[in-house]
């Protein structure tokens, strides 16, 4: 069993790599010399079939870009996509619309992701005119109808005459949720999806997502920043630095046993709802702020910032992301040491 | 700790004016502030906590407006006092405010010490060699080096940027400082440094902090005691023990509020959440305004609305469910 869901792959992820460049200044433009962003530094992962796997970090750690390298809404510098057997790197435009059609995605804000003259039918039907799906009108409805009762937004006709604007922030998550599950996709790139819906419902919003994803065997992408939910809600987590993958394997291994210098100072940062801490100053092993991506540090790219920093630390190559037993993927030179 | 009051506020009530009528976004709401400590302000977003934050400076965004009651800054009812007066004694004076999204806020063209002098020089004037003496001690006060000085905003990250605006908050060495939203916008590492960095400053200054967020966890880092809002009223209001604590906070809301915060080292099969929404503010609910979405609603929270009462000490909590003289 386990290695047969080894086996399934959906997405492989190989040495992928996003480079945005910079705007040069005169003499770099006389000498020829070029700048470069790099948001995605050499990123290598595989998603299982059926599996939530969350990508998780601190801004501008290139998790967003990797989403939406993943959606083909950004081209690659280099590296690979394959997904479901099928190199789809660089694709054709008729080749990406039938990309798109089984990889969907969620937006951060659900206020500014529909249009606001549409009522929802029509969000949701625009999807199936575009992928032309379904005969007539009355047909294209009726999937309309389906895919927002599978999102829980009962009864559904209630809501498709409703604007955007009459839906609150986790109903309007849902609506949103419906419109990428309508074309039947395989795969949902969620990035940052509950970010901007209240604690109360977030869970809800969470839940439900979790509800849909068993009962259709889909696979997600999980974008965040919060640990917390993360460790709720995915079966993988991938810890991002500075454009490239630090720490990954299951929640409960990077979380309660976390390998990496950094996930270990981000999981002490994070703040619990447990009674007497207000008198103590919080140790946080890390100083300082995430160096500019224009200008990574030589050698491993967090030497900087981290606490155990030594000589072979410092220079040549980032240290290989290696498996140290029980698929808990760790890139240190000295991991071993700091236990 | 000194447990002189600094701050009270009586029956507060901050209105809305809109064509559809007021929004009662604060509506009679009692609490108080003790010298020296933190006050965490806590609730969904539209339960008037920031509200109720900018009405302390009295200055509540238009189209609000302070529709009645009392608040004692320091032993002096601020209300009736006149706006010139305000500006010249009280706001930033006394009381101060670090914004939500201030640090996204600072005007691009000038440098942090442009910045900052035009505000401290409004207040105090004074020669700017002595002004930027102060500015500088502030700076170091905050964690920054002096030359942040001839720095432009943009030239600082976010967490540079937010220790500005707290530097700002203080020169003029104000009795209550209120925090909305400060680390909302930063990254976790970030967020735990500013915490620290408050939890300093009142050490060192003797300051007292109402702390707005709607993040309970982040709320029992730094708060002495907490109150939780609902839709314009107080819920509860209890130490940080209480809330948080073995025995667990008494009003529904804020149960449900703290079971559906999730936490890092625990497995969870399943959150728990609040079903439906926050209730319309313009013609808010008769009786307790929770009782829709309460799953311990009896029929008197239908008609009548429970008071804040006092169950043990400090702990106030206003549910029929919890006072004493509940059926």
């Amino acid at each position: 069993m386990q290695n047969d869901k080894k086996r399934d792959v959906i997405f492989k992820i190989e040495n992928l790599q996003k480079w945005f460049p910079v705007k040069r200044t005169m003499s770099e433009v006389f000498s020829g010399e070029k700048r470069f962003v790099k948001a995605v530094d050499g990123v290598s992962f595989d998603i299982m079939r059926g599996e939530i796997f969350g990508l998780v970090g601190e801004s501008g750690c290139g998790k967003t870009t990797t989403g939406k390298l993943i959606m083909k809404l950004l081209d690659p510098t280099g590296g690979k996509i394959i997904f479901n057997g099928k190199d789809s790197t660089h694709l054709d435009k008729n080749d990406l619309k039938d990309y798109r059609e089984r990889v969907q995605m969620i937006f951060q804000d659900p206020y500014a992701s529909m249009n606001p003259r549409f009522r929802i039918k029509d969000v949701l039907e625009e999807v199936l005119i575009i992928h032309k799906k379904g005969n007539d009108k009355k047909e294209r409805l009726e999937m309309v109808e389906k895919a927002l009762s599978e999102v829980r937004l009962q009864p559904p006709h209630e809501y498709m005459e409703r604007f955007p604007h009459m839906l609150s922030g986790g109903q309007r998550q849902r609506a949103a949720t419906a419109r990428s599950l309508i074309l039947n996709p395989l795969m949902i790139v969620a990035d940052e999806p509950v970010s901007m819906i209240d604690l109360s419902t977030r869970a809800e919003i969470l839940h439900m997502m979790k509800t849909v994803q068993r009962e259709l065997g889909l696979t997600y992408l999980y974008i965040t920043h919060d640990l917390s939910t993360a460790r709720y809600f995915t079966d993988k987590i991938a810890v991002m630095y500075l454009g490239k993958i630090v720490e990954m394997g299951t929640p409960d291994e990077v979380i309660d046993n976390p390998l990496h210098p950094y996930t270990q100072a981000l999981i002490s940062a994070v703040c619990e709802p447990i009674a007497g801490k207000v008198n103590r100053i919080k140790e946080v092993p890390i100083k300082g702020e995430v160096p500019n991506a224009t200008d990574i540090p030589e050698g491993c790219r967090f030497h900087t910032r981290c606490p155990y920093t030594g000589e072979v630390c410092e220079k040549g190559e980032d240290p290989l992301i290696q498996d140290d037993g029980g698929e808990h993927f760790v890139a240190c030179f000295k991991y071993k040491n700091l236990k | 700790m000194d447990k002189r009051k600094i701050l009270e506020v009586k029956n507060l009530k901050v209105f809305y004016k809109t064509s559809m009528g007021d929004v009662r976004a604060v509506d009679n709401i009692d609490f108080f502030l003790r010298s020296g400590e933190t006050l965490g302000l806590v609730g969904e977003s539209g339960c008037g906590k920031t509200t109720t934050g900018t009405a302390l400076l009295k200055m509540p965004s238009p189209p609000g407006y302070i529709a009645g009651g009392k608040i004692i800054l320091d032993g002096e009812d601020i209300i009736p006092i006149s706006e010139t007066e305000i500006r010249k004694r009280i706001r930033w004076e006394k009381i101060s405010m670090v914004f939500q999204g201030a640090m996204n806020c600072l005007t691009p063209v000038y440098t942090i010490g442009k910045l900052m002098m035009e505000t401290l020089q409004t207040h105090r004037p004074m020669d700017k060699e002595k002004a930027k003496k102060i500015i500088v001690k502030y700076l170091n006060y905050v964690g920054l080096p002096d030359h942040i000085m001839s720095r432009y905003p943009h030239e600082l990250s976010g967490g540079m940027k937010q220790r500005v605006v707290i530097a700002t908050s203080l020169f003029l060495e104000p009795k209550v400082v209120i925090c909305d939203e400060p680390t909302t916008a930063l990254d976790v590492v970030v967020q735990a440094q500013i915490i620290n960095l408050l939890k300093e400053l009142k050490e060192k200054l003797n300051l007292s902090f109402i702390f707005i967020t709607h993040d309970l966890a982040t709320e029992a880092e730094v708060s002495d005691r907490i109150q939780v809002m609902y839709a314009g009223k107080i819920a509860e209001i209890g130490t940080n023990q209480q809330i948080y604590g073995e025995q667990g906070p008494m009003h529904p809301y804020t149960k449900r509020l703290l079971a559906a915060t999730p936490r890092l080292h625990e497995e969870v099969e399943e959150l728990a959440f609040i079903p439906g929404t926050p209730p319309d503010l313009i013609d808010p609910p008769r009786g307790c305004r929770f009782h829709l979405r309460c799953n311990e609603v009896m029929e008197k929270c239908k008609t009548e609305v429970p008071p804040l009462e006092l169950v043990e000490e400090d702990h106030y909590v206003a549910c029929w469910r919890c006072t004493k003289n509940a059926e």
